[in-house]
């Protein structure tokens, strides 16, 4: 329910902040070895673009989110509604999952690399792990929180286990289920890029990384700016499958 | 007590519940939520079931439907046939599924027990034009007034033709002009098949529009304390009926009965 007014500020915040620092930079006012300005940042991304290199490191980058997503999502959505739904099965996994949840995945990174060595594995499985408890926490919540009556309703219709799993537990969890993946998607990009920083040699953290280490900071400005169009198109591309996933909810206009 | 009231019904019931009790696990030996109650429902009566909140009306209905397993006692429904359910449970409060358009919620129950869809799909169309719902059918429960939703409700129970309709305050959260509305509209579809109906209300004034007989029921643990004929004429027009002397003599005789076990269940 925003307003023209509030749309307009939205808009020009970020262009009035460009524009003061490509004024500044070009100013001299910041030293634009330290602070290039905007327009040579996407001179470079252009550039980057153009040359195939920036594309390659994307692609590499963005399979290793979707495979990981996958792989981690999966599991996540099948515990986490066996979880919700059997007292007994959350019992037995409940202490295992607080306990191993609040440690941040990129510190278990080096041990993963231990297992997997350096490769595609380690990258994959580091996004797997990651998303994985956020997914599950959530749809064990959004089984757990389905009104009673639900369940009851469909076992005074003579549902069995199987018909209530696919009639009640699995579309009343939906939403939860996206609400873990889009959580997800945001710990997805900051631990692919962390690690690759750490050890790669490809994807959009490798070349953050390589463009520090030859102090080409305009590239490395390129790069983040990638990331975060990275983020917003994923968050798009999620919310366009959530909507499409749930037609029933009560989507307002945003 | 239940043993000096003389409950009526007791020939060719459709519904029968002998000394039924059901105590609700809990610490300190759990919560007695039903004591002994016994009653009959006649087939094609329309019985209502009044009571203070809590005195476990809603836990009688379960029973019948089958959802829980009573502790003591003996009930026995229509015997299950083919395709069909003895009993179908209109719920209280919030009870379409909001995933599932109006149709699909419509025709769940007969797709539950197994009927095709094309077959489940034009039995649930035909249901929801007699219940003056058509052009909603591809629509969400969210797009629709919680009146619409009740009718909905209705409708799914009625769609599986069960011989026993059991409601639990279908109509308690709609305003006053709405909840007229869906009891006219209930009284309708009763007075064409006239299907057994236990209604479950805390509303006197619903109880005696609606019902041939009201159930009274003690604070919790619930018993039948009384039962009472309302011998009010049919169809029942909601202005003949408040103008009826009868009405407010009915009203008086039911909050006689009531007002005790409703003061008891605040805590005495």
């Amino acid at each position: 329910m925003s307003t023209d007014r509030e749309r307009w500020l939205a808009a020009a915040s970020p262009v009035l902040l460009l524009g003061v620092w490509e004024v500044l930079s070009r100013s001299g006012v910041l030293d634009s070895r330290y602070v290039p300005p905007p327009s040579a940042v996407l001179a470079t991304l252009g550039a980057l673009i153009r040359s195939g290199e920036l594309p390659a490191h994307l692609a590499i980058s963005v399979r290793r989110i979707l495979v990981g997503f996958f792989l981690g999502a999966a599991p996540a959505v099948a515990l986490g509604l066996a979880m919700g739904l059997n007292r007994t099965v959350r019992a037995l996994f409940l202490p295992l999952v607080t306990a191993i949840y609040p440690i941040p995945k990129i510190a278990i990174y080096p041990l993963i690399i231990f297992y997997l060595g350096v490769g595609e594995a380690s990258k994959v499985s580091i996004v797997a792990v990651s998303i994985f408890f956020l997914v599950l926490l959530n749809t064990m919540a959004g089984v757990i929180a389905l009104d009673r009556v639900y369940f009851n309703i469909a076992r005074a219709y003579g549902a069995g286990g199987r018909t209530i799993f696919r009639t009640v537990a699995w579309p009343g969890a939906l939403p939860a289920v996206f609400t873990g993946l889009k959580l997800g998607m945001g710990f997805a990009l900051i631990v692919i890029v962390g690690a690759e920083l750490l050890g790669s040699d490809a994807g959009i953290g490798f070349l953050i990384w390589q463009s520090f280490q030859i102090f080409d900071v305009e590239k490395m400005f390129a790069g983040l700016l990638t990331t975060a169009a990275l983020g917003w198109g994923a968050t798009l591309a999620l919310d366009a499958i959530e909507r499409r996933a749930l037609p029933w909810r009560p989507w307002t206009q945003l | 007590m239940t043993a000096a009231v003389q409950l009526t019904g007791a020939i060719a019931p459709a519904v029968a519940v002998q000394r039924l009790s059901h105590v609700f696990p809990g610490p300190r030996g759990g919560v007695p939520a039903l004591a002994d109650v016994s009653f009959a429902v006649r087939r094609g009566e329309f019985c209502a079931l009044i009571g203070p909140s809590g005195c476990g009306k809603t836990t009688l209905l379960h029973i019948l439907a089958g959802l829980i397993a009573p502790s003591a006692g003996v009930i026995t429904v229509p015997p299950r046939r083919n395709g069909r359910l003895p009993t179908a449970l209109v719920f209280q409060g919030v009870s379409t599924f909001p995933w599932l358009t109006v149709v699909e919620n419509v025709a769940y129950g007969l797709r539950v027990l197994g009927a095709p869809r094309a077959e489940a799909r034009a039995r649930a169309l035909a249901l929801l034009a007699r219940m003056g719902l058509e052009g909603f059918h591809d629509a969400y429960p969210h797009q629709l007034s919680e009146g619409m939703r009740q009718r909905v409700s209705l409708a799914r129970a009625l769609a599986v033709d069960p011989e026993v309709l059991l409601m639990d305050e279908p109509f308690a959260n709609l305003d006053e002009q709405n909840r007229l509305l869906l009891q006219d509209e209930l009284l309708r579809l009763w007075q064409a098949d006239r299907k057994t109906v236990l209604f479950v209300t805390h509303s006197l004034d619903e109880a005696i529009r609606l019902a041939d007989r009201v159930l009274v029921m003690t604070a919790r643990p619930g018993r039948i304390k009384t039962e009472v004929e309302i011998p009010l004429r049919r169809p029942r027009d909601f202005r003949e009926l408040r103008r009826d002397p009868a009405y407010g003599a009915l009203s008086a005789r039911l909050w006689d009965e009531l007002r005790d076990e409703v003061a008891r269940a605040e805590g005495r």
